[in-house]
């Protein structure tokens, strides 16, 4: 039996009818083909799947689609909607060396967003605490604090518009 | 001395945007119309004969396309060292036998991965059990049961290494010991999973993309398993989400993808669970070390002898390699007069090992550098000053290896006492506090031609245009270690052009120029970089002719490609822009293209490596008297890389490095019960977080290797051995705990 669900995700607006068992993983990338999403073990364990519901961060594999229904999603597509413009956080993740392989990042970004969303100006342990539950076998995780600190830093200036670099 | 314009330069990796915006395409984001979902049926006994398979039932499954067995496929063994065909003992699905839990037996393809699932759970496997094997020394034993019919042993690889004369050197020798150490499997536990996907065109050509490090390797092994020729192989590889050595050879999920794809005719993908990888996929050799060490008083040192076992596990994959490397690490770092090794890689009923970032090193330096700690305080002399009194230095040979051309290790060591204030920690009586060394040295690539290839170890061809721009073309496989970055940047700086002026193709059997033998060994940034150099030396001469014609230029005049431009050295007046030489020896040619092809096959280097780095790391540490844990404080890092082409990726490769490491140490280990890996979750097998990553303080010793290009060798594998022992003595020094058996818990610790 498939359920009638409604998501808005990254702004846009889906009606569909699923299958109760599909994970929102599954439905965000093979359904609706945003790809940008991971699945590094599905398990709830790497966080490579973090996505943001409704302000909250999730993994995306353990999510039901159906338990999303009628909710805000955030996909890392969606962190900057123009594509001309980079958000903050991933124009400081390019420039300090914060990505590697990449396929933490997508999840990394999102647990950072959600950080400074809850937390504007985290200490560096903090941003250790806020990614914990985000692993990345290629960084060692120092350029990747070191980026979301950056970032923070330049998102508390913003009105003044500086430069980057 | 050099004014470099690109290199040395912290240059943000060329995949950055894509792979931060997510728009970065891996091999299971790709969809085809039509295409099929694959899954593997594995054994889950760990050694048994197959009596019968009924996959009667899984056909008839609604929804499944296509199952196969072992009896379906043309049943051809492979492995990667094609020079010697005993050793390629692995068969695409399992043939009359399966030999570790997790051994592939079926696979189905069906129109989602649900159905594909289900169908797994239908087929019916009988099999009569035969005795197992699980541990080396009892794989070893005469009565053994045998894992391979076609090896009388399960001693598969045997490699021996023998110089000077070892009786003599610890008859001479006033203090000798002997340890054994034992050292742990570990997941390389890339966050992208494997994943493969084929198709099947109307000619029956194959398309693969797949995660892989080596795209030639995978093009060549499944030609030979399927029965086709190379050339009606192509092999692509997307954006891969890390390797670390766990995706360096053809696994059965690219066969069944491919053989699949051409029995039904549509596109067909298998990408593996988080639970496969960790409980069947490749890991680092489990190893059984036994090391005798002889010395001067003064601690010169006077022979080694090295036996070891390796825990090859079911197959023999990357293991002969690593049998092999092992015995070289063993003895790469110090000067020692006689050495012997023997090296024996042993079959047992478990999960293969394979190559894992180090490939060999980090076991044998454990054991190497935690006995030059012990020998240290025995003889009474600082382990730093020990080392150093044994050091290699550049012109050193190493016997029927090769001379060692650049070699910054003594320099290293020094710097590491500097930054970590060694003299003084090492005396601080503080409860819980230790600091400790460990060494490494390692290989800029393999010269010994296993895979037997026929091409040139690496090629580049490049193409230049008269908008000014090249197009770089390359099987070099970037797989997150930023090669794509740094291979554009020689090619930049070669030519005189910017970063955003050069196109890149990479890694695609078909388009790239034969061939690359992929990333493993450390070996792209100086072989594939020769490659380019050498097309772009290609490109320069004519270039340069053109524009010495053009301006009736003094022949004793040099050239340069400089900004753009194209000029007599310093003369920016008797010159023009980089295009415009192009356009005129385009033109000169009536219409020909200006390319050239660019290869590099080592030469006159021995048959290990063309270049050696070095590096020597400090660990300190805070042990919780109470409960044993250990919290590392602070990592202190000196390393021999030659030139740094890119200083950023560097550092990335070393926090990398010392990540891996500081798993490896203390957190990581696939449990193992009766041939079954227990972690079978990030939960259970436990990478260090953000939280438990150190502070790092690092320095890059620039040395200047004659065989890299521009003077560049390895950077950030060798990094991935050190930590472990620096960590291990650190450990003693706070507690008095010898750790000799990895990994470093706190239960050991405890119970000292």
């Amino acid at each position: 039996m498939k359920h009638d669900i409604q998501l808005m995700v990254n702004g846009d607006s889906y009606s569909l009818a699923i299958d109760p068992s599909r994970t929102l993983n599954q439905v965000l990338r093979e359904d609706l083909n945003l790809t940008g999403t991971k699945l590094g073990c599905g398990s709830g364990d790497c966080g490579a799947c973090t996505v943001i519901v409704d302000g909250r961060s999730v993994s995306s594999c353990l999510t039901l689609a159906v338990e999303v229904d009628g909710k805000e999603i955030l996909t890392v597509e969606g962190l900057a909607p123009s594509g001309e413009k980079l958000h903050p956080i991933q124009e400081a993740f390019i420039e300090k060396g914060a990505i590697q392989c990449g396929f933490c990042t997508p999840g990394m970004e999102l647990s950072a967003y959600h950080l400074l969303s809850q937390n504007p100006t985290p200490s560096e342990q903090e941003i250790r605490e806020g990614l914990s539950g985000n692993l990345c076998r290629c960084t060692g995780y120092n350029k990747i604090v070191e980026a979301i600190s950056v970032s923070a830093d330049r998102m508390n200036r913003k009105p003044s518009k500086r430069k980057s670099r | 001395m050099n004014n470099y314009s690109v290199i040395g330069k912290d240059i943000p990796r060329v995949d950055g945007r894509e792979k931060a915006t997510g728009a970065a395409i891996y091999t299971d984001d790709i969809k085809l119309p039509g295409m099929l979902h694959g899954k593997l049926l594995r054994s889950p006994v760990p050694h048994a004969r197959i009596r019968s398979i009924d996959v009667s039932k899984a056909r008839r499954l609604p929804g499944v396309k296509c199952v196969i067995t072992g009896e379906d496929t043309p049943k051809i063994k492979y492995g990667n060292w094609r020079l010697f065909p005993a050793t390629q003992d692995e068969y695409p699905l399992a043939v009359d036998k399966v030999r570790f839990i997790g051994d592939e037996i079926a696979a189905v393809a069906a129109v989602d991965p649900d159905t594909a699932a289900e169908a797994l759970e239908l087929i019916v496997v009988d099999y009569e059990e035969l005795p197992p094997v699980f541990d080396v020394l009892a794989s070893v034993r005469k009565n053994a049961s045998i894992i391979h019919e076609t090896s009388p042993s399960n001693i598969s690889v045997d490699r021996k290494i023998a110089y000077g004369d070892i009786k003599k050197g610890f008859a001479e020798s006033d203090y000798v010991r002997e340890d054994i150490f034992t050292v742990h499997p570990v997941s390389p536990a890339y966050l992208e999973p494997c994943s493969s996907l084929a198709q099947c065109d109307q000619d029956g050509r194959i398309t693969l993309w797949t995660s892989t490090q080596t795209p030639y390797i995978v093009q060549c092994l499944l030609a030979s398993t399927m029965g086709m020729r190379e050339n009606d192989i192509r092999v692509i590889k997307p954006n891969v989400g890390g390797g670390f050595g766990g995706k360096m050879e053809l696994r059965p999920w690219e066969f069944c993808a491919a053989f699949m794809a051409k029995l039904t005719g549509k596109p067909v993908k298998f990408t593996l669970t988080r639970e496969e990888e960790l409980t069947t996929g490749r890991r680092r050799h489990p190893m059984r070390l036994k090391s005798k060490v002889g010395f001067k008083k003064d601690g010169t040192l006077m022979a080694k002898d090295l036996h070891i076992y390796l825990d090859g596990g079911a197959y023999n994959a990357m293991g002969p390699t690593a049998t092999f490397l092992c015995g070289n690490f063993g003895a790469m770092l110090y000067r020692y007069p006689n050495y012997r090794f023997i090296g024996q890689h042993v079959y047992t009923n478990k999960p293969p090992a394979s190559a894992m970032r180090g490939f060999g090193a980090p076991q044998s330096l454990f054991a190497a550098e935690s006995q030059m700690n012990m020998a240290a305080e025995e003889l009474g002399i600082d382990p730093i000053d020990l080392r150093i009194k044994n050091a290699m230095v550049t012109g050193d040979t190493i016997p029927d290896v090769a001379t060692i051309s650049s070699c910054g290790f003594i320099e290293s060591l020094e710097a590491v006492r500097e930054m970590s204030n060694w003299k003084r920690n090492r005396k601080k009586n503080k409860k819980g506090y230790g600091i400790g060394i460990g060494c490494y040295s390692f290989i800029s690539g393999g010269v010994f031609n296993w895979f037997n290839t026929q091409y040139p170890f690496s090629a580049a061809e490049v193409k230049v245009f008269s908008d000014g721009t090249a197009h770089l073309l390359t099987m070099a496989s970037d797989i997150g270690q930023g090669a794509n970055t740094v291979l554009k940047q020689i090619l930049a700086e070669e030519l005189g052009l910017k970063m955003e002026d050069i196109r890149l193709t990479a890694a695609d059997t078909a388009m790239t120029p034969q061939a690359d033998l992929g990333t493993w060994g450390s070996r792209v940034t100086l072989m594939a970089g020769n490659a380019i150099k050498d097309a772009a030396r290609q490109i320069k001469d004519v270039l340069f002719g053109a524009v010495s014609s053009h301006f009736d230029l003094n022949v004793i005049f040099d050239l340069e490609c400089k900004a753009g431009r194209i000029q007599a050295t310093g003369k920016p007046e008797r010159g023009m822009a980089f295009g415009e030489a192009v356009a005129m020896v385009q033109k000169t040619n009536r219409g020909i293209p200006v390319t050239a092809k660019g290869y590099y096959t080592p030469r006159g280097k021995g048959l290990v490596t063309p270049a050696f780095s070095f590096g020597a790391q400090v660990a300190e540490v805070d042990v919780d008297q109470e409960t044993g844990v250990v919290q590392v404080k602070k990592m202190y890092t000196a390393h021999d890389c030659g030139t740094v082409i890119n200083p950023m990726a560097v550092e990335g490769q070393l926090e990398g490095s010392i990540h891996m490491g500081l798993g490896y140490a203390l957190s990581e280990e696939l449990v193992m019960k009766d041939g079954k890996t227990l972690s079978n979750t990030f939960l259970d097998y436990k990478l260090p977080t953000a939280m438990d990553m150190p502070p790092g303080e690092s320095v890059s010793i620039e040395t200047y290797e004659p065989e890299g290009p521009m003077g560049a060798k390895e950077a950030g594998e060798g990094l991935a051995s050190p930590t472990a022992p620096a960590i291990a003595e650190a450990v003693y020094n706070a507690t008095g705990y010898r750790c000799k058996d990895l990994p470093i818990t706190p239960e050991k610790i405890l119970k000292k």
